[in-house]
């Protein structure tokens, strides 16, 4: 039998033979998957410069043999093998093209305030119903006081509802004796603070996509716990020293909230709204830049946890309370509404 | 019976064939990426819960041994921003790496992609994870607040938690596999594994003990060739003797050889004349299609 298969076989083999194909293209794909190993493992930097010369050609040369394998081969696993490879090549050659550094470095000097920019309409909606709720609120619990238990919680209140005295809310403003007790923990206030509005920022963001309505009922009722607290000072003749108070981390923290809903508007918006795109086109754009919002409104909410937790307690003079406060809102303003070079070009 | 089994075949196809998606590299190469099925995303969520909650407790362990040690308030303030921090930038940190996934995503073999073929954006990263914390504890939330509230009825959470439960099982409603936050963020989540380059069995010395002839050879298509290359592959005896007996019943030959050489020669020459048909043209997808 051994004899006779020798010349059918010489028949049979063609001159092009997967096998030959293999064996000629091996090396190449081991390289370059020796290459992309080292890539991930230590990055571009570890890399010789004859080896990143080496990568697109080798990356070439796989994508090529994979063509050819899909034409001719019926080897699955190495078919499977060189898709993998150029899958894992091709997010490797064409993935990143900036450093860590550069990337943190446009987000801080353009990116960031570019996008806040371009929700300036959704954060005047939801400023203005912000205001809508405080102002909702305060007439209704100054015309009557009762209204307040209906609007703040019991636990969120501590005490100061209509019924304290003056003394005691002016001691929750940090004057007066009582102030000085907390201050080993304002830390731990601070990062709480910090931690905890953060969750409620990114939950107004991420309630957007329901077509804006949660993020603007959210932030309605935000600005109903501002107003019915406002009203009770205010009608212990505490007005202005509330207004100090609120005022030294509230332009920080409110206009965070602020954007934060406006990002979730801007979602809601674009997925009832799409214009010309398609629905899904224009709510993966809207979601770029709300993300990109996002990250900024956490770093507000960061520094106005700071404010809050030590610049409110320890600065304890109304009128230098409120020059800090407008000195952020300033400096916020400027930051994001001041245009660039970079826009232009 | 057999057409039954050609349409089975066939569907089974067309349902892998849904599963990719076509993704054209700039050399205009098409790299036909498979969305990861909602079980493997499953997993690796879980991997990446477990492995969340099991950094949370050593770190809690560390800085409480540190509050003991140095009597300071300040380990709780680190506490709590570590905390904070773990649960939000663990997924952003790891996706915004190299590789696109989570350790749990590493793990599955699977890695999130842009839609849109360009590379993967820090801010689409951010929008589809920060949505995620919507995801995972709006229902738990809605619990809460029904348990917290006498006034909302057990009908009234059922709805809730329900239709938040739409929401966090978005990605079964559709064929792309997209959470919401992949909805939002412009993002697919992709099959990335590594597959090792096995030897090449066509080659060789063994297996060329035996000769087929064309009618032998003609009985299968390529669909049978792959699962008989992974019998082989696999090695494991029984299910070679249960390939080399159904072969040999099919074809009509005695058991004369060893089992490995018979299936061997058999893959061997059954690939080269599937290769060769294909080289002209004709692409013979199993043994049910026209030889």
């Amino acid at each position: 039998m051994i004899p006779a298969a020798a010349p059918t076989r010489a028949l049979d083999a063609p001159s092009f033979s997967s096998g030959r194909f293999r064996a000629e293209r091996e090396a190449d794909w081991i390289a370059f998957d020796l290459l992309l190993t080292k890539l991930e493992k230590k990055g571009a930097k570890a890399l010789t410069s004859d080896e990143l010369l080496q990568l697109p050609l080798l990356y070439r040369a796989t994508l090529s043999s994979l063509s050819i394998a899909r034409a001719t081969s019926l080897d699955k696993a190495l078919l499977d093998h060189l898709e993998a490879l150029s899958i894992r090549g091709y997010f490797l050659v064409y993935g990143v093209r900036e450093t860590r550094w550069s990337r943190v470095r446009r987000f801080f000097l353009y990116d960031w305030p570019a996008a806040v920019r371009s929700v300036w309409k959704e954060t005047i909606i939801i400023s203005l119903i912000i205001l809508l709720g405080a102002i909702t609120s305060y007439s209704l619990v100054a015309s009557n006081p009762e209204w307040y238990y209906n609007f703040v919680g019991e636990d969120m209140a501590g005490g100061r509802d209509p019924r304290a005295t003056a003394e005691y809310l002016q001691s929750t403003l940090g004057h007066g004796k009582a102030a000085s007790d907390g201050e080993s923990g304002l830390h731990v206030f601070a990062t709480y603070l910090f931690t905890h509005n953060s969750r409620v920022s990114i939950m107004s963001f991420a309630l957007g996509f329901a077509f804006g309505v949660p993020t603007m009922m959210l932030e309605y009722y935000q600005g109903i716990g501002l107003g019915a607290m406002m009203a009770v000072f205010s009608g212990k003749g505490l007005g202005f020293d509330f207004g100090g108070w609120l005022f030294i981390h509230g332009t920080t923290e409110l206009f965070a909230a602020a954007l934060s809903g406006a990002a979730g508007l801007r979602i809601g918006a674009a997925v009832v709204f799409p214009g010309a795109r398609s629905r899904l086109q224009a709510a993966s754009q809207a979601g770029r830049i709300a993300g990109k919002v996002m990250i900024g409104v956490i770093l507000m909410l960061f520094m106005a946890g700071l404010l809050e937790g030590f610049g409110r307690q320890l600065i304890t003079d109304t009128m230098l309370r409120y020059g800090i406060g407008t000195l952020m809102l300033l400096f916020w303003i400027a930051y994001y509404y001041i245009p660039r070079r970079e826009d232009v070009t | 019976m057999s057409a039954a089994a050609a349409k089975a075949n066939a569907k089974s196809r067309s349902a892998r064939a849904k599963k990719v998606r076509q993704f054209i590299t700039p050399e205009g190469v098409d790299l036909e990426l498979r969305i990861a099925s909602s079980g493997l995303r499953f997993g690796a969520l879980l991997v990446d819960l477990i492995l969340i909650v099991l950094a949370l407790i050593l770190f809690s362990l560390v800085m409480l041994w540190i509050g003991f040690a140095s009597q300071s308030d300040i380990t709780m303030v680190v506490w709590m921003l570590g905390a904070f921090l773990l649960r939000t930038f663990w997924f952003i940190g790891f996706e915004l790496g190299s590789r696109a996934a989570t350790p749990g995503k590493r793990l599955m073999g699977i890695r999130v992609v842009a839609r849109d073929g360009g590379r993967l954006t820090a801010d689409a990263v951010v929008a589809r994870n920060l949505i995620r914390e919507l995801e995972l504890f709006l229902p738990l939330m809605m619990l809460g607040v029904g348990a917290a509230e006498d006034m909302v009825s057990g009908w009234t959470m059922a709805a809730g938690v329900l239709w938040s439960l739409t929401l966090s099982l978005f990605l079964l409603f559709n064929r792309d596999r997209m959470r919401m936050g992949d909805l939002i963020a412009g993002t697919w989540v992709v099959m990335a594994q590594r597959v090792k380059l096995d030897a090449d069995i066509a080659t060789g010395t063994a297996g060329d003990a035996m000769l087929f002839s064309e009618a032998e050879l003609a009985v299968y298509g390529i669909f049978e060739l792959q699962e008989l290359e992974r019998v082989l592959r696999g090695k494991d005896a029984r299910a070679m003797r249960e390939v080399a007996d159904a072969i040999r019943a099919k074809i009509g030959r005695p058991v004369a050889e060893e089992d490995d050489v018979f299936l061997l020669s058999y893959y061997r020459q059954l690939k080269a004349r599937l290769e060769r048909k294909l080289l002209f043209g004709k692409r013979r997808e199993d043994k049910y299609a026209s030889d």
